[in-house]
């Protein structure tokens, strides 16, 4: 009975809930059905806390906590909903439109896309920090896919999954800030990298239309999430 | 001393028109012209896209007919893909165009023309509007309103969405119709042709009321441009071009829509950022030409369905060889929503309309293709050039409103030395003007809708390039230039 020890009761947004001690506040709060926004996290990945969205308020801390890197612990009061964590998801939202081009009504993704569904979500009506335009380009060398780095929110969900699933490790990021790029192998075009074995798992975990399949048409592009926790739980029982 | 024009970064064809008019030293009018003064830069951002996006990217020029732009678009990538599309993918491509016609005709007709020929070219302006039409003319306005919606209706039931619907791709179009939305669309054709039929009936009797018009209307010779179809008839989505001269002869035929470059040139005039295409064998300005109903009626050999094909017969009594006034536009364009209720039942009832099989897959096979269409406003060319990776190199678009540029500055210069006399501008001046740029429905008094009017700019410039009169009409609702 030695889980029975690990269990810990805490509340979220005034509601009692237990868990494992080892689970996040995300994981938690997902399984009593408790929705927190999220864009770099994806059940079967290693969370990394990067994008911020799922930030929270914790009782007596003064800061902001990601939800999906904060372990549970005894007696913790979380809250999902405020003015403060709604002020914040926006602005870094608005950021993330700001940084490169998310052009919604003609991407691939369009109506299938996390970033564009949280924004809904929040009512993100308008950018207040001015468009930056970056000028990154599309690599289309791939046969079967085209990353389109303008859609691109660094999230590195490609990154991981092609580490940490697939095996492969095709993915990586280069540079810094606003310099990132999520880029294969040693930066060479998708179309040339010896690593890449064309599963197609970073297209499908892939937030945005950032990564899709090619000759897909404006709107065509949704992907299949649920191959990860299948893949994931598949692996660990064997 | 004239006063600089103002660029609007707004629109390539839609919102801010502007009208010099130059006279001699007697105080006649010399020339006029008619400035479109507006840059989108299209062709320049599609470059480095896959071309699969370009259907809805490019759609995005109009709001009005975005299906044409979908459609010349498609084309064009049909053949970067290099295949031949399902047969039911091309019909269900006709359909939602026709439709679309069908919509774009009438709110060009119902909505933007029928209060000058309601209410006078000279009626009060405050009421000269679709609202003073519902005042006046409340079943006209209803059936306009009705019919408008028809088509919206059409787009929406097959494409998803009544503006830019992202339902047709290259190689077909993305879903398949169902038993139950055929029958849906069925249903509404009737009513729809009734509208058609009566609207047509109250027209025939009025517009002869408009002679002073008729005659100066851009009525003069020129070529006309369209496509039509293998046996010469009426073609809105596909066929081959045809040239027709005034007297009604046909100076070539079969031209290879894909080779336009080789029969079509464009000239560039100082004063207007909208290109002046022609005919290239012979020259500019001599090889302008129209598009467009008219142009589409002039040149087909009949349309090949029997109500249009009863109402063409009638139209072409109007005058020998070629139909020459711009006025006609209206006329023709409320022929063409009969003929394509119509076409939409022969499709509709079309044994393989609901095949599942609507669309080609393939990779860029060919780096170069061009789509050509007929758009509500005439021939629409999509030129693309793309790299091995199926990403945009380049792109030619040549709108239908810039086909009849040129004839759209004769049609100007024509009322402009019928209407000014002396070195005032009467209103209904103004509103003439306004009217023959309407008939060619142009992209212009697509974002200027219904209510308020055409910001309007005009100029009297004398010999010596002074100011002689300026009137000026501004966009009440500030709506004009709103990219839609």
């Amino acid at each position: 009975m030695a889980s029975a020890a690990h269990v810990v009761t805490l509340t979220i947004d005034g509601r009692d809930v237990s868990a494992n001690a080892d689970d996040t506040v995300l994981e938690v709060a997902r399984e009593n059905g408790i929705f927190i926004p999220r864009l770099c996290n994806i059940d079967g990945l290693t969370p990394v806390g990067a994008c911020r969205l799922c930030l929270i308020e914790i009782k007596g801390s003064p800061k902001l906590v990601p939800a999906c890197v904060a372990k549970v612990t005894e007696g913790m009061e979380v809250t999902t909903k405020s003015e403060r964590l709604d002020r914040y998801r926006r602005v870094i939202l608005e950021m993330l439109f700001a940084e490169r081009n998310h052009i919604c009504s003609v991407c691939v993704s369009n109506g299938h896309c996390e970033l564009q569904a949280l924004a809904l979500d929040i009512g993100m009506t308008h950018v207040r920090v001015p468009y930056r335009y970056l000028r990154v380009g599309i690599d289309a060398s791939h046969d079967r896919f085209i990353v389109d780095h303008n859609r691109c929110v660094l999230c590195t969900r490609c990154v991981r999954v092609c580490d940490e699933i697939e095996g492969a490790h095709t993915w990586d990021l280069l540079g810094r800030g606003t310099n990132s790029r999520v880029i294969t192998d040693l930066h060479q075009p998708w179309g040339e990298s010896d690593t890449c074995t064309s599963c197609g798992k970073c297209v499908n975990v892939c937030p945005t239309g950032a990564l899709s399949i090619k000759g897909h048409s404006v709107a065509e592009m949704s992907k299949r999430k649920q191959f990860l926790p299948y893949l994931t739980l598949m692996r660990t029982e064997k | 001393m004239t006063r600089q024009i103002v660029i609007d970064p707004v629109t390539r064809i839609e919102g801010h028109a502007k009208i010099t008019i130059h006279l001699d030293d007697d105080g006649r009018v010399q020339n006029a012209e008619f400035h479109v003064t507006q840059f989108r830069g299209f062709e320049k951002f599609c470059e480095g896209r896959p071309f699969s996006e370009m259907p809805s990217l490019m759609a995005r020029i109009c709001g009005i007919c975005p299906v044409s732009h979908l459609i010349a678009s498609a084309k064009a990538c049909d053949e970067l893909l290099a295949v031949q599309i399902p047969r039911t993918g091309q019909y269900l491509r006709r359909l939602m165009n026709l439709a679309q016609m069908v919509q774009s005709h009438a709110l060009s007709f119902f909505h933007l023309a029928s209060p000058d020929l309601l209410l006078g070219m000279d009626s009060d302006p405050g009421k000269r509007n679709i609202f003073g039409v519902l005042e006046a003319h409340p079943e006209l306005a209803r059936d306009g309103i009705q019919l408008r919606k028809f088509g919206q209706q059409i787009i929406e039931w097959l494409g998803g969405k009544r503006i830019h619907p992202a339902w047709v791709v290259p190689g077909g179009v993305s879903a398949p119709l169902t038993a139950e939305r055929r029958d849906q669309i069925l249903a509404t054709v009737p009513e729809a042709l009734e509208i058609a039929k009566r609207t047509i009936k109250w027209y025939k009797g009025v517009y002869e009321k408009f002679q002073s018009e008729i005659a100066t209307f851009a009525n003069f010779p020129s070529l006309f441009m369209g496509l039509t179809t293998e046996r010469g008839r009426l073609a809105l989505y596909d066929g081959k071009l045809r040239f027709m001269d005034e007297a009604g002869n046909i100076i070539a035929d079969r031209l290879e829509p894909s080779q336009y470059s080789e029969y079509i040139e464009e000239a560039v005039e100082p004063y207007s950022y909208l290109k002046f295409p022609y005919y290239k064998p012979m020259g500019y300005p001599d090889g302008c030409y129209r598009v467009g109903p008219l142009a589409r009626l002039n040149i087909c050999t009949n349309c090949g369905t029997p109500i249009a094909d009863a109402e063409l017969t009638e139209f072409r009594q109007i005058q020998e060889g070629a139909v020459l006034s711009s006025f006609h536009y209206h006329y023709a364009r409320l022929i063409e929503i009969i003929f394509c209720l119509e076409r939409m039942e022969i499709y509709l009832t079309h044994p393989d309309i609901l095949s599942k099989h609507v669309r080609a897959f393939a990779g860029p096979n060919s780096l170069e293709g061009v789509g050509v269409t007929e758009a509500p406003r005439g021939t629409l060319i999509h030129h693309y050039r793309i790299d091995e990776n199926g990403l945009m190199k380049w792109a030619n678009l040549i709108i239908a409103t810039g086909h009849n540029n040129a004839a759209m500055n004769r049609g100007v210069t024509q009322v402009a030395k019928h209407y000014i006399k002396g070195a005032t501008i009467p209103e209904g001046m103004l509103n003439r003007v306004e009217a023959v740029i309407r008939t060619y429905d142009p992209c212009l008094s697509c974002s200027t809708h219904a209510v308020g009017q055409m910001p309007l700019h005009v100029q009297l410039v004398a010999p010596d390039g002074t100011l002689v009169a300026e009137a000026r009409r501004d966009d009440p609702d500030g709506v004009g230039g709103r990219i839609r």
